[in-house]
């Protein structure tokens, strides 16, 4: 964060107020709305994504989408932003229709949008991904772009190197290019698509800040997340998405996280995250007497030892740095930490997918270094990986082809090299519906599915497949609050069945609520691992920070 | 092999090689656009071959060199057009239209050939240009300052590739079209007209190889161009998709070219050996490509993914 901006986030809507450097946004009427749209339907095979939804943004409110995966909250708003054309309905902006025919038109008419996945030229700079499709000359007039980029940057606190290339930026930063670039073309209304999935706690903090004064500045934000507390602290006003229909619409100070998780899935719930109350923080703890170098109670089945693992990028440390853990059947390893700090990187060298400088990492007494994904994967281990698009699941493929990926080669589902596809397809079935993954039928192209489902699908394929080992990277990212709480028993009664599980995520509630031992990391190193019933938030929170 | 190493053969071994390396080089800088831009074209040979009938037939009807160029280029336009349609309009698979614009381009200059000239006859080549003072320079004046307008119009795009892909709008649009079609389209960047703009730039260029190649040889037969269009398409992958990178590229292979040739002139190499070095350009090509392949990962990560908005 460079600077704070001029109106804190509790400053009351003041439509039609300029920001500081002069840009006049968002003039709202009293009696109109920014946004409405009007009567949205929009049929895929198989599925009404959007049954005449009517939705409506304010200038100065942050307006929340909520629903379960698949509800068709991406859809109405790619919908808004001329990816997908209506079957019916229409978009009025300040009470005119406007046309959203293509992504550049929505744009044009003032309409921004943070998507899940990020559209974003890795191969360009900062400033030329900024730059990219305004009018220009002959020649892009990137030193222009370049100072406004600094000053939108110190105006909203969003720090980034505008001359670094966008492949050299970490996630959190992306975005900030994802946002900059929608300031830039002086957006009125701002679409954020799941925008926290990828932040850390910190980031999110900073971020609804400056999402708060993109709004006190007279613009209408759509926000859209699965995490209740998050929907809570920002919106001004919610509506709830069930099945592709509006079931209502309320605001955080009517309602409570209860009652939202109930609209969302229409009957009662028990919403355990609610319940479960987070570790006792009031227990007069002393650090000093934590023990740091927590052992399984059992022999450990997974070991890795003095391990390093080189990053991306070439010339800095190594991402893993002589770290070594222990796993024994029926434990969960929870492993905390800010992302970035090397989670990713000792994911992907146990599961093969990257091969470590030094060290080892044996399952059952076997070398997994220097074997196949496959090899390792036949030894027991199932995981299930961070980029679920790139290393998850192959978007081509359906449902049920997907779901058979690992285990086709498996006496059960093939004879003699030929895949018993009733058999299979019959399994597919039955996950689908124990996973409640949301598609048309089993048969329907992976790339079709919504986010939440596709994450879904891989967690049923992994948990599925009777592993001694399960590694799990961010295992709840981007699933609706029901699902998360299935895949949560799911894992545990994966524990008491007595499988090694490694779960890592950056949400320190999901640590807590899932492991047995927590090891932090920090800079590729463990800081320390230790008892989840032992420990404070408060010492955890020092660890991720490096403490 | 003592004779080889004289003054004058290494000058002229080494001005054949220059002259030798514009059909690659016009060619694969031509194709390095198209691939910036997400567009694979294997059909280069076959586009160079029709351009080099047309260019050879107007040379021979009209006696204009700088003519038969330019007919060149417009039948490696004409063909442009074409692939533009079947890639960006039907979303045709790039591999496969490649080949078919290939074979059309063989069988096509082929007939033409038979039926309207039938007999090969020579053509004069172009006049040497000599630029003042530089060409003076003892040995380098006759390697480098000593050619042909063409050899100069070569050198020259490769600056001016070099600048609009790296600096201009229209090459920003480009790498990012060839990067992330989906990003350069949300943000109003017409990916259809920036890979139509390249297709045709890089296949008049072809047909302008064709025409060079003709004019260099001083004749036409059928299957002229003996794979040089798809050395140009590798060429592109060894110069890292830089003008630079396929500069080099193309000067390393008209250079072993022409020594290779030299050799074989000189009785140097002969019987089985000639035949053998003859394949020393492709071999090297094909070394220098495992060896860069390795290093750089800098392919346009859209090369050949068609683009289509969903709807
Ligand atoms: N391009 C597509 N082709 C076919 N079906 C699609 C397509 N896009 C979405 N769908 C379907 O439309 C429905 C709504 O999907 P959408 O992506 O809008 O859900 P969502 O509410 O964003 O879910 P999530 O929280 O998981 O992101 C889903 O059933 C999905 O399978
Ligand atoms: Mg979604």
């Amino acid at each position: 964060m460079t600077t704070q901006p001029e109106n804190g986030p509790e400053a009351e809507t003041n439509s039609g107020s300029t920001s500081a450097s002069g840009t006049s946004v968002a003039n709202t009427s009293v009696s109109g709305a920014l946004l409405e749209m009007r009567g949205i339907t929009k049929r895929f095979p198989g599925v009404l994504a959007n049954d005449s939804v009517s939705f409506d943004v304010q200038g100065g409110e942050v307006h929340t989408l909520l629903g379960e995966n698949g509800a068709g909250k991406s859809t109405l708003m790619k919908i808004l932003f001329g990816m997908y054309s209506a079957d019916a309905g229409e978009v009025l902006l300040e009470g005119r229709p406007v046309d959203v025919s293509s992504p550049s038109a929505a744009i044009e008419a003032g309409i921004g949008m943070i998507h899940q996945h990020f559209m974003l030229v890795p191969t360009l700079t900062v400033t030329e991904n900024v730059a990219l499709g305004l009018p220009h000359g002959v020649r892009p007039d990137l030193d222009v772009v370049r100072s406004r980029v600094g000053e939108l940057s110190e105006q909203y606190g969003l720090a980034v190197d505008p001359d670094v290339y966008v492949w050299q930026l970490a996630v959190g930063e992306r975005q900030r290019v994802e946002i900059l670039k929608a300031l830039y073309r002086e957006i009125r209304l701002l679409v954020l698509d799941e925008p926290t999935a990828v932040l850390t706690p910190q980031e999110v903090d900073d971020f609804f800040v400056t999402l708060r004064a993109l709004a006190d500045d007279g613009r209408g934000l759509i926000f859209i997340s699965h995490k209740l507390h998050e929907v809570m602290a920002l919106s001004d006003r919610i509506t709830v998405l069930r099945d592709g229909r509006v079931v209502g619409s309320t605001t955080p100070g009517e309602t409570d996280r209860q009652e939202l998780a109930e609209m969302m899935v229409g009957r009662q719930v028990k919403l355990a995250s609610v319940q479960r109350q987070p570790a006792d923080s009031s227990g007069e703890s002393n650090p000093a007497d934590l023990d740091y170098d927590a052992r399984p109670a059992n022999d450990a089945r997974l070991v890795v030892t003095a391990l390093d693992v080189a990053g991306d990028r070439d010339g800095v440390p190594p991402a893993v740095r002589g770290l070594s853990l222990e796993v024994a059947p029926g434990e969960i390893l929870g492993v905390a930490g800010v992302s970035g700090n090397g989670q990713r990187e000792l994911a992907e060298a146990i599961a093969g997918l990257r091969r470590p400088l030094t060290g080892s990492i044996t399952l059952d007494g076997f070398e997994l270094v220097g074997a196949s994904p496959q090899r390792i994967r036949r030894s027991g281990l199932s995981f299930v990986p961070e980029e679920r698009m790139r290393d998850g699941a192959i978007g081509d493929f359906s449902v049920s082809e997907n779901l058979m990926l690992v285990d086709h080669g498996e006496p059960a589902h093939a004879v003699r090299g030929w895949l018993k596809l009733g058999a299979l397809n019959k399994r597919a079935v039955d996950l689908v519906d124990r996973y409640q993954i949301k598609t048309p039928d089993v048969s329907t192209p992976t790339s079709s599915l919504s986010g939440g489902n596709i994450q879904k699908m891989i967690m049923a394929r992994e948990l599925s497949s009777g592993p001694s080992v399960l590694l799990a990277a961010q295992p709840t990212r981007g699933v609706d609050v029901g699902a998360a709480e299935y895949i949560h028993e799911r894992l545990l009664a994966q524990r008491d069945e007595g499988t090694a599980v490694i779960v890592i995520s950056e949400d320190l509630d999901e640590v807590l609520a899932l492991a047995d031992r927590i090891m932090v990391m920090f800079e590729g190193r463990v800081v320390g691992t230790v008892h989840r019933d032992r420990c404070t938030v408060e010492q955890l929170g020092l660890m991720m920070a490096g403490g | 092999m003592a004779e080889f190493f004289t003054a004058s053969v290494l000058v002229t071994t080494f001005a054949a090689g220059v002259r030798l390396a514009m059909p690659f080089l016009l060619a694969a800088l031509g194709e390095t656009l198209g691939q910036r831009s997400g567009v694979l074209n294997l059909g280069v040979d076959g586009v160079m071959l029709i351009g080099a009938f047309f260019a050879y037939w107007t040379v021979l009807e009209t006696d204009s060199r700088l003519g038969g160029i330019a007919v060149g280029l417009l039948v490696g336009l004409a063909m442009g057009v074409l692939y533009a349609v079947v890639t960006l309009v039907f979303h045709a698979e790039q591999g496969i239209s490649g080949i078919g614009i290939f074979l059309f381009g063989l069988g096509m200059s082929e007939l033409l050939f038979q039926e309207l000239v039938g007999t090969p006859f020579p053509i004069p080549a172009l006049t040497e240009v000599a630029i003042p003072l530089l060409s003076d320079i003892p040995g380098l004046g006759d390697m480098l300052f000593n050619h042909s307008l063409l050899v100069y119009v070569g050198v020259v795009l490769v600056v001016v590739f070099t600048w609009v892909i790296n600096r201009s709008t229209f090459g920003l649009n480009l790498r990012a079209v060839g990067e992330n079609p989906e990003a350069a389209d949300s943000l109003g960047v017409s990916v259809v007209r920036t890979r139509a703009i390249a297709i045709l730039i890089g296949n008049a260029l072809a047909g302008m190889a064709g025409a060079a190649l003709t004019i260099e040889l001083g004749t036409f037969q059928n299957n002229l161009t003996n794979g040089i269009g798809f050395i140009a398409v590798a060429l592109v992958y060894f110069g890292a998709w830089r003008p630079l990178g396929v500069l080099a590229g193309s000067f390393l292979y008209g250079l072993v070219t022409a020594t290779v040739t030299q050799l074989k002139v000189l009785d140097i190499v002969s019987g089985a050996a000639a035949s053998l070095t003859t394949t020393a350009p492709a071999v090297l090509t094909v070394l220098a490509l495992a060896v860069i392949a390795r290093r750089t990962a800098s392919q346009p990560a859209a090369l050949t993914v068609p683009f289509e908005r969903r709807r």
